[in-house]
């Protein structure tokens, strides 16, 4: 497979490796495949990586190395490491899971909205959702929140022009393209279509996040007494 | 040993220096927002520089010492007393056992930090003793402390034997690497987005928003527009990305910045300015200067530095 990527300076603390700028999951698995080929080579200057859905963050020790840019040292490696082929992915058997929930009313406030976006009706778009297996690109923005790949092109809406300061936990969101569950209530600009009952992140539990990069997962519609009955939140 | 909360401040939640090897399930850094402010106070106290303390935001609470201790007050000036002795800032404190601390408001800047010798003793989560509040775990249950809170305290390494709090008459001077003034220059470096016009983002002044916290600081101006206005999809951000959403109004990402977002990114804040950014309060000023990779490293070398010799004239008089 070839290697195009750029490398980008993400501020002066970590490299950037962009290898598309659309959601696609052959890139993303390229995405998977190189952080683990530098997971495995660890180099020294490495201390952790982000990924995301087309984009690899490399985030680099800079507390040790002060006589030179320790980002021109990551560069170069990463560099002479793209002119040479990747290994061949590792493909680990592919866990699916299904997601209950409820959608609309007080737990999708934007449903309504997305679906008259859309020129659908609110079944139609519940039906699209559930309808697909997702496949989980990536973790980020909070502890646990799945970005997930798959989404019905229909029911694409662009993020609030300003974030809503409080989204409750296990909201279930589309942003864009994409979709996504808001692990932990905090604030957030994706479009609100429903809430899960389950907690996606407990740090208590090993490891803490229920889905991982590499999971497909099916959103199955129920209604408020399956969700009272399955209700993991804290309230 | 403990510390016991009688009043908890504002919003005083337990920092280290954050969370390492969990970007991947989406948790972030973290950690001190002031993290040079945090720094000199662990080494006041003998701390290492990473020990987990209190980070004070604009109010601070008023705690018990069981045991005799060391302590250091680092970041914006505040108010604090100690069995009726006015305490100074960034000075080693020693104070006796069962002593009553009492912080105030913070004078000039948003956030301080109050190390005590041994560090703060909590649980250790994913490699941190930060608190993670978008994720509700770390440090003190997972939030900010109350009213009642009882924190588990490490032992001292050097024995304290004092009758009433008591400090040197030496201090650490906070230098040129925090700047408490109405308004300041923060460096930034180029982002992978560009604004129309280039350089709007250099050209004003940004007011600090109150909708600011640790996550970031919400900026107001003029408006900004991005160059391209395509949706963009999700990229991991840093603390110091600078974001611009539709609505124009810059956010700089502080401490608890998210792992990932799909905001374009016009610029990111050198490292060595994220302790003068975390110290900004609500209606204060700063503008932006550009500068690039190679002056980022100059002053991120010469900050380290400073830091090094601090670190070197506590040692000399501890």
């Amino acid at each position: 497979m070839a290697n195009i990527a750029t490398i980008e300076r993400l501020g002066d603390a970590a490299l950037l490796l962009r290898f598309g700028d659309r959601i696609d999951a052959a890139v993303n698995r390229r995405v998977h495949a190189w952080a683990a080929m530098l997971s495995s080579q660890a180099p020294d200057w490495l201390i952790e990586l982000t990924p995301a859905y087309a984009s690899l963050a490399l985030h680099v020790d800079v507390a040790h190395s002060f006589e030179s840019d320790p980002l021109d040292a990551a560069i170069a490696w990463i560099s002479a490491r793209l002119s040479q082929p990747l290994p061949d992915t590792i493909e680990d058997a592919v866990r699916t899971l299904a997601i209950p929930v409820l959608y609309g009313g007080d737990e999708g406030p934007d449903l309504a909205a997305l679906s008259a976006h859309a020129g659908i009706t609110i079944e139609d778009a519940v039906a699209r959702h559930t309808s697909v297996d997702y496949s989980v690109a990536m973790l980020g923005f909070a502890p646990g929140f799945p970005y997930l790949l798959g989404l019905d092109a229909t029911l694409a809406m662009p993020r609030m022009s300003t974030p809503r300061t409080r989204v409750p936990a296990g909201s279930v969101g589309i942003g864009g393209t994409q979709t996504g569950i808001y692990p932990q209530a905090g604030p957030g600009g994706w479009r609100l279509i429903g809430r899960t009952p389950l907690r996606l992140f407990d740090v208590a539990r090993d490891p803490p996040s229920l889905l991982r990069a590499g999971d497909r997962v099916r959103f199955v519609a129920i209604d408020a007494a399956r969700f009272d009955a399955l209700n993991e939140h804290e309230q | 040993m403990s510390i016991e909360i009688i009043a908890a401040g504002m919003l005083t939640t337990v920092q280290d220096a954050g969370r390492i090897g969990s970007r991947a399930y989406g948790a972030g850094t973290g950690g001190a927002a002031d993290r040079h402010s945090f720094e000199i106070a662990n080494l006041l106290v003998g701390n290492a520089a990473d020990a987990a303390a209190l980070e004070i935001t604009l109010t601070g609470p008023t705690i018990r010492l069981q045991r005799a201790a060391t302590i250091a007050l680092c970041g914006a000036t505040i108010d604090a007393q100690a069995d009726g002795v006015a305490l100074p800032g960034w000075r080693s404190i020693a104070l006796p056992a069962g002593c009553v601390l009492t912080c105030g408001s913070c004078r000039n800047g948003a956030r301080t930090y109050l190390a005590i010798d041994g560090g703060i003793d909590v649980p250790r989560l994913l490699g941190s003793r930060s608190t993670d509040l978008r994720g509700n775990f770390g440090g003190h249950e997972g939030r900010a402390l109350r009213a009642g809170d009882v924190l588990p305290l490490a032992p001292s390494r050097a024995a304290i034997s004092t009758e009433a709090p008591h400090f040197p008459s030496w201090w650490i001077d906070a230098g040129p690497d925090l700047d408490f003034a109405e308004s300041i220059v923060v460096h930034v470096l180029p982002g992978s987005d560009s604004t129309m016009p280039a350089d709007a983002l250099h050209a004003q002044d940004f007011a600090i928003d109150a909708a600011s916290n640790r996550q970031g600081l919400r900026l107001r101006g003029h408006a900004l527009q991005v160059a391209d206005v395509r949706e963009r999809i999700s990229e991991p951000v840093v603390p110091g990305t600078v974001q611009l959403p539709p609505d124009g109004h810059p956010i700089v990402l502080l401490a608890d910045a998210q792992t990932v977002g799909g905001y374009p990114r016009i610029g990111h804040v050198v490292s060595a300015d994220l302790p003068r950014l975390a110290q900004r309060r609500t209606g204060q000023h700063l503008r932006f200067v550009p500068v690039d990779h190679r002056e980022a490293h100059r002053i991120n070398a010469e900050q380290h530095a400073r830091v090094a010799r601090i670190a070197l004239a506590i040692a000399s008089r501890r």
